[in-house]
C-alpha cells in the first residue's frame, strides 16, 4: 500500500503545465531531480497546498488531501530560504509548529526539547535567525517540521546554500530523522549524486512531467533515458 | 494587540472629549458680546454684578470676537444658539439681523425713555453711540491729515491699522465712511489707501492692541477714545484726527433673541441697559456716548470739539441691500 | 472551522473594502453637501469675480514662491550635510529638523513672530546697532518665512538620500579625472538630485498650497488670503456657504490636479536604493573654503530653523506660567485636542491597516498588482482632498442636521484621521507587502492566519514603522488647527484654536505659555505613543 498517492494531477500555467502521477512508500525517500522549469518545486507545492491542481487527486494514507487548506495536510515543508521569522528567536520559530499563538501545553516544551536535541540546536535556543550560522537555521527549520508531527515532510532544495561537508551532514540528520520519527520524505535536489545517498529512487523530471522513476542506484548507473543521461552528465561534477 | 490598543485609544478619545463637563446648564442669561466689552477694563465686568443684583440670576457675557462676527455667529447657530441677548450690532447690521427672523421684539415703551437720538426700532435698543475717528500717537505723528480724502491720497501719509469689514463693525464703519465721501470711487479710494494700511485685524481690540504697542502710529477707532487716555492714564499722547468731511457715527444696539428661554429676563436686561446706572457707567467703560440723557454730566475727559458736528450715515436698508456688493469691492481693491 | 479552502488563509477584500468605503462616504458626502450649495449660475458669478481671480492668483504665488524658496535654499544645505557626513552632532541636527514638521503650525508661527515681530528677538538684538528691521512680518514676506521655516528643513531632509545613490567607484572615477567641486556638482550630484527634485518640489508646493494656519495668522489682510482662508472667511465671517462651496470646489480641483503630479513623483521617491555611498570617497571634502562655505550654510540653516524655537521656549517661560496652567479651559482644550487626536490615530491605524493587508491580498493571491496600486493610491486620495474641502462639507452637513455641537469633536477627528492616513499608509503598506512576499508559504504552512499571524509575523515587521508614523500623526493631529478653526463657535475649542484666540487677540503674555504648553504635549505625546506602540 503507497503512502503518497498522486493520481492525474494536472497543473497549468499560462503555456506551461504540469501533468504528474507519482506514488512513494511510507518511510520512503524520494529525491525529485532535473533541470530548472522542470516542475519539480510546483510539484511540492501542489502536495503541501500553494498551489491548487486543475485536476487529479492526491491522498496521502487513505485521506484526501487537495482540498485541504496547506495548514492541516499531513504535509510539513522546508524552503530554500525564509524558513525562519527572522525577529523571533529559535525556540520561538520551533515552537510555532507546535502552535500558531505559541500558547504551549507541557507536551508541547517536552516536544520542542527533543525536536531540538534530535537537531542539536540546544544551546541556541534563544538565539535570532541572523545570530546563527546557516546549517543551524535550516537544522532549527528540521526542528519546528518535527514539531509539527506531519507524516510527510518535504524539502525543496533546502540545503543548496550550504557548503558540502555541511550538505552531506544536513543529508544524514534528515536520514536520522526519517529513520527515527518515520517520515516519508520527497527531496527536491539538482546534485543527484548527493542527494542519492539518501534516497531511496529518484524521479527525473522534464518539462512538467516524470520522465523516469526507479531506484536511485540503478537510475545513476544506468541512465536509459537520453534525456536523463544527458542531465546527468552535467550534474556528475556537483 | 495593536488593533486593541488602537481600539483603546479610539475609546479613550471618545471618552475624553465626550466626557468633559458640559457647561452647566443652570438658569442664566446668556449675553453675546464683542470682545472689548468683557475684556477687564470694559463695561462687562461693571455691568454683571450689577444686574445679577437686580435680577439675582447669573448673568453670562460671551465674547465674540467683534461685532459684525456677531451677526455671523448668530446666523451660523440659528435657533440652537444659547444666546439670550445680543449686544454690540450696531446700525449697519440691524436690518440684516432682523431678516433672520432670530429677533424677538423689545415690547419696551420707547416714548418713556429720553433718548439723546430719535429712535423708534422694535427689536432693537440703543445703548450707547459714538463716532469713528483716526486715534494717532502725537509723540509718533507730527503732520495730522485734516480729512478723509488727506489721509487716503497723500502717499507719504501715516501708516494706519483697521479691522475687517466682515468681522468688526468699526470696519464696516470705515467701509461706508468710504463710501459716503467718495461714492463709486471708492476702489480707487481704498487702492490709494492699501500702501498705508499695516495690517487688516478682525477686531477692535486686537487693532488698538497693535496701536498702543507701537506697530502703527495711527488706527481706526472712536473719536471718544482719547477720553480714555485722558480719563484713566492722565495723558494728551493720544489724539484724534477730526475731518473736515464729519464722521461715520456708529449706534450700538441690543436685542433679545426669540428661542430665548428667558423672554422676561432678557427683555429686563434691555431695559436695564437704558437705566441711568448703565448709562453711566458706559462713558468711563466702553467710552462711547450715553443715548439717553442723564442726570450727570459727561465726565470732563470727554471734549467736545471730539464730537463731530457732521454725523454721516446710511440707512440701515441700504446697508443691508449693498453690505455684500460693497465688501466684495473692498476685498477686490484691496487684494490687487 | 469548516472553511473552504479559499477563504481559509487569506484576509481578504473585507478590511480594505470597509476602509475605502469609509474614505469615499466622507469625500462624496461632503462633496454632495458642497454641490448641493453651488448652483450652475453662482459657480459662473463666482467665476467671474474678480476677487476669487485674485484669490486663486495669490495662492499661487506664495506657494510658487514659497517653494522656489525653500527647494533653492535646501539644495547647499543638503550638499553641505552629504560632503560632511561625519562631524560630530550631524545625526542630532537632522533629527532636530525633523521638529518643524512635527511642531504645531500656530506654535511655529508664534516661534516666528517672536523672533521677526516688531517688538521680536531680531529687533531687540539689532537695537543697540541703531539698525531697525524695516519688513513688515504681516503678508507675504510673513507668509514666505514661514513656509520656509517649514519646508526647508522638510526638504534638506528629503533630499539628502539622493546622495545615497552616488556610488563610491563614481566618487573615485570622478576623483581620477580631477574634477572639480562644480564639475562634481555639475555631472555626478546633480543627475541624481534631479531624480528626487521633482518629487520634493511638488510636495513642498502642495503643503504651501493648502496653508492655512500660516496665512490665517500672518496674512494681515485681503491682499494675502489663500483659496483656504477664504473658504474659512466665507464660512466664519459671512456665513456663506454657497461661496464657501465653490472656493472648495476649486480647491479642489487645483489640488488634485497637483496631487496627481505627486503620486506620480511619490513613487520616485519611494523607490530610494539602501545602498549607501560614503561621501568621504568624494574628492573635494580637503578644501579649506569648502568646509567654510559648508558649516557656513549648516550653521545658517540651522539658526533659522531654532531661533524660532528657542524664542518660543524663552517667551513661554517668562510668561505667565502659572496663571495659565492653572487654568481649566486650557486642560479641558487639551484634553479635547487629546481626544481628537487619539480618535484619529486610531482610526487612521486602523483604516491603513485594512488597506494595507486587502492590498498584500491583491497583490499576493489575486496577482493583481495594479488594483493593489489603486487601492493604495485611494488610501491617498486625501492628499488630493485638502482637509478645509471636507471640513467645509462636514459643516454643512451637520448644518443641515442642525447637530454642529454634539459631533464636532468626531467630525474633526475624522478629517484629521483622513489627513493622516497617507502618511502611516506608506510607512506600513510597503513593509506588509515585503513581509507577506518573505513569509507568505511559510505562514500558510504553519497555518498562521488572521490574528495569530498578525501578532507573530507581521506586527513584529510593521512595528517600528507603525508605531512612527502612528506617534507622528497623532502628534500632527494634535496640533492641527485647520479644520478645528470653522467649529470654534461652539464652545469646543481645541488648544491650538485657543493659542490661535489668544494670539489673535495679541495677549502674548498668555499665547506664549500657551504655545509651549501644546508644543510640549505635542512632543510628549509623539514621544509616548511611539515609546508604547513600538513595544
Amino acid at each position: 500500500m503507497n503512502f503518497l498517492k498522486i493520481d492525474g494531477v494536472r497543473f497549468r500555467q499560462g503555456e506551461w503545465q504540469l501533468e504528474v502521477d507519482l506514488e512513494a512508500k511510507r518511510g520512503g525517500c524520494i529525491a525529485l531531480i532535473g533541470p530548472s522549469g522542470a516542475g519539480k518545486s510546483t510539484l511540492l507545492s501542489l502536495i503541501a497546498g500553494f498551489e491548487q491542481p486543475n485536476q487529479g487527486t492526491i491522498f496521502v494514507g487513505e485521506e484526501r488531501i487537495d482540498t485541504q487548506a496547506p495548514a492541516r495536510r499531513p504535509v510539513t515543508m522546508m524552503f530554500q530560504e525564509n524558513n525562519l521569522f527572522n525577529h523571533l528567536t529559535l525556540y520561538q520559530n520551533i515552537a510555532l509548529g507546535c502552535h500558531p499563538g505559541l500558547k504551549l501545553t507541557e507536551e508541547d516544551r517536552e516536544l520542542i526539547e527533543t525536536a531540538m536535541a534530535a537537531t542539536r540546536l540546544g544551546a541556541l535556543q534563544s538565539r535570532k535567525p541572523a545570530d546563527v550560522s546557516g546549517g543551524e537555521r535550516q537544522r532549527a527549520a528540521l526542528a519546528r517540521c518535527l514539531c509539527q508531527r506531519r507524516p510527510l515532510l518535504l524539502l525543496d532544495e533546502p540545503f543548496t546554500g550550504l557548503d558540502p561537508q555541511l550538505r552531506v551532514e544536513m543529508h544524514e540528520l534528515v536520514d536520522e530523522l526519517r529513520k527515527t520519527h518515520a517520515l516519508t520524505v520527497i527531496i527536491v535536489s539538482h546534485l543527484p549524486h548527493e542527494v542519492a545517498r539518501i534516497a531511496d529512487s529518484l524521479a527525473f523530471m522534464l518539462g512538467g512531467k516524470i520522465l523516469k522513476a526507479g531506484p536511485a542506484d540503478a537510475m545513476l548507473s544506468h541512465p536509459e533515458n537520453p534525456e536523463l543521461a544527458q542531465y546527468l552528465r552535467f550534474t556528475s561534477a556537483g | 494587540m495593536t488593533i486593541v490598543r488602537l481600539l483603546a485609544a479610539m475609546s479613550t478619545g471618545l471618552l475624553i472629549a465626550f466626557g468633559l463637563p458640559a457647561n452647566a446648564e443652570k438658569p442664566s442669561l446668556t449675553v453675546y458680546t464683542y470682545a472689548s466689552f468683557v475684556s477687564d477694563w470694559g463695561p462687562g465686568p461693571l455691568i454683571e454684578p450689577a444686574f445679577e443684583a437686580h435680577c439675582r440670576c447669573d448673568l453670562k457675557f460671551v465674547g465674540v470676537e467683534d461685532g459684525a462676527a456677531l451677526l455671523g455667529r448668530l446666523k451660523l447657530e440659528g435657533t440652537r444658539s444659547s444666546a439670550d441677548v445680543i449686544l454690540g450690532l450696531d446700525t449697519s447690521l440691524v436690518a440684516e439681523a432682523r431678516q433672520t427672523g432670530l429677533l424677538e421684539a423689545h415690547g419696551l415703551d420707547l416714548d418713556a425713555i429720553d433718548f439723546a437720538l430719535t429712535w423708534s426700532d422694535p427689536d432693537f435698543i440703543p445703548y450707547d453711540f459714538g463716532y469713528f475717528g483716526f486715534v494717532y500717537d502725537s509723540e509718533q505723528l507730527a503732520t495730522v491729515p485734516k480729512s478723509l480724502r488727506t489721509l487716503v491720497n497723500d502717499p507719504q501719509g501715516p501708516r494706519i491699522i483697521i479691522q475687517d469689514p466682515r468681522t468688526s463693525t468699526p470696519g464696516l464703519g470705515l467701509l461706508l465712511w468710504v463710501r459716503k465721501i467718495f461714492g463709486e470711487e471708492d476702489t480707487a479710494a481704498w487702492r490709494a489707501l492699501s500702501p498705508k494700511i499695516v495690517t487688516v485685524t478682525k477686531g477692535w481690540s486686537e487693532a488698538y492692541g497693535l496701536f498702543l504697542e507701537g506697530e502703527a502710529p495711527m488706527v481706526l477707532s472712536y473719536t471718544t477714545s482719547p477720553a480714555y487716555h485722558r480719563h484713566v492714564e492722565n495723558t494728551d499722547r493720544y489724539q484724534v484726527a477730526m475731518f473736515e468731511e464729519g464722521h461715520y457715527q456708529q449706534v450700538e444696539v441690543a436685542a433679545r433673541l426669540a428661542h430665548s428661554a428667558q423672554p422676561e429676563l432678557a427683555g429686563e436686561f434691555l431695559r436695564f441697559l437704558l437705566s441711568d446706572e448703565v448709562q453711566t457707567i458706559l462713558p468711563t467703560s466702553n467710552w462711547m456716548l450715553p443715548t439717553v440723557r442723564t442726570q450727570q454730566a459727561l465726565p470732563p475727559a470727554f471734549h467736545e470739539d471730539e464730537i463731530p458736528n457732521t454725523a454721516l450715515a446710511f440707512e440701515p436698508t441700504e446697508v443691508s441691500a449693498k453690505r455684500k456688493h460693497w465688501i466684495k469691492r473692498w476685498l477686490t481693491a484691496l487684494a490687487q | 472551522m469548516n472553511l473552504t479552502l479559499s477563504t481559509r488563509w487569506r484576509p481578504g477584500l473585507w478590511p480594505g473594502a470597509i476602509a475605502l468605503f469609509l474614505l469615499t462616504a466622507v469625500i462624496a458626502g461632503s462633496l454632495t453637501a458642497l454641490g448641493a450649495l453651488s448652483d450652475t449660475a453662482f459657480i459662473i458669478a463666482t467665476l467671474r469675480d474678480p476677487y476669487f481671480f485674485q484669490v486663486v492668483r495669490f495662492t499661487l504665488w506664495q506657494a510658487t514662491l514659497s517653494t522656489l524658496i525653500s527647494i533653492i535654499l535646501a539644495v547647499p544645505v543638503a550638499r553641505a550635510y552629504a560632503r560632511r557626513p561625519a562631524f560630530a552632532g550631524r545625526k542630532i541636527l537632522i533629527t532636530l529638523m525633523g521638529l518643524p514638521v512635527v511642531m504645531p503650525v500656530i506654535v511655529a508661527v508664534f516661534g516666528i513672530v517672536a523672533v521677526y515681530g516688531r517688538s521680536g528677538l531680531l529687533n531687540f538684538l539689532l537695537q543697540p546697532t541703531g539698525i531697525s528691521m524695516s519688513f513688515e512680518l504681516y503678508g507675504l514676506t510673513g507668509i514666505l518665512l514661514a513656509h520656509t521655516f517649514f519646508n526647508l528643513p522638510l526638504a534638506v531632509r528629503l533630499l539628502l538620500p539622493a546622495w545615497d545613490q552616488i556610488t563610491n567607484e563614481n566618487w573615485r572615477t570622478a576623483s581620477t579625472l580631477g574634477m572639480s567641486s562644480t564639475q562634481l556638482f555639475r555631472f555626478i550630484e546633480w543627475p541624481a538630485l534631479s531624480t528626487f527634485l521633482p518629487g520634493v518640489i511638488v510636495v513642498v508646493f502642495l503643503l504651501c498650497f493648502t496653508s492655512f494656519a500660516v496665512v490665517l495668522t500672518l496674512g494681515g489682510g485681503p491682499a494675502a488670503t489663500t483659496i483656504e482662508v477664504a473658504i474659512y472667511q466665507a464660512l466664519r465671517f459671512e456665513f456663506d456657504p454657497a461661496e464657501a462651496a465653490v472656493l472648495a470646489l476649486a480647491q479642489l480641483l487645483l489640488c488634485a490636479g497637483t496631487a496627481l503630479l505627486l503620486i506620480r513623483w511619490m513613487r520616485v521617491l519611494s523607490q530610494t536604493s539602501g545602498r549607501k555611498s560614503d561621501s568621504r570617497a568624494r574628492p573635494d571634502t580637503g578644501a579649506r573654503a569648502g568646509k567654510l562655505f559648508d558649516f557656513g550654510v549648516i550653521g545658517l540653516c540651522g539658526l533659522f530653523v531654532f531661533t524660532p524655537v528657542a524664542a518660543l521656549v524663552i517667551s513661554g517661560l517668562q510668561g505667565p506660567v502659572a496663571a495659565v496652567l492653572l487654568d481649566t479651559d486650557l486642560w479641558q482644550a487639551a484634553a479635547r485636542s487629546l481626544g481628537i487626536a487619539l480618535m484619529a490615530t486610531s482610526l487612521a491605524g486602523i483604516m491603513a491597516l485594512g488597506i494595507a493587508s486587502t492590498a498584500r491580498f491583491l497583490v499576493l493571491e489575486r496577482r493583481q498588482k495594479n488594483a493593489k496600486e489603486g487601492l493604495l493610491l485611494a488610501g491617498s486620495l486625501t492628499l488630493a482632498f485638502p482637509p478645509m474641502v471636507i471640513g467645509t462639507g462636514f459643516f454643512l452637513i451637520s448644518l443641515h442636521l442642525k447637530a454642529v455641537d454634539t459631533i464636532t469633536l468626531l467630525m474633526i477627528a475624522v478629517v484629521n484621521a483622513l489627513m493622516v492616513l497617507p502618511y502611516i499608509l506608506r510607512s506600513i503598506a510597503p513593509v506588509l507587502i515585503d513581509s507577506g512576499q518573505q513569509y507568505q508559504k511559510l505562514c500558510a504552512q504553519l497555518g498562521l492566519s488572521g490574528w495569530h499571524r498578525f501578532r507573530q509575523v507581521d506586527w513584529p515587521m510593521i512595528r517600528k514603522p507603525a508605531a512612527f508614523s502612528l506617534a507622528l500623526g497623532g502628534a500632527l493631529s494634535f496640533g492641527d488647527m485647520g479644520v478645528a478653526a470653522l467649529f470654534d463657535t461652539t464652545g469646543h475649542i481645541t488648544l491650538p484654536v485657543m493659542l490661535y484666540q489668544r494670539m489673535s487677540a495679541y495677549r502674548f503674555d498668555e499665547a506664549a505659555v500657551t504655545a509651549l504648553a501644546l508644543v510640549l504635549m505635542c512632543v510628549a505625546l509623539f514621544w509616548i505613543l511611539d515609546r508604547s506602540l513600538s513595544r
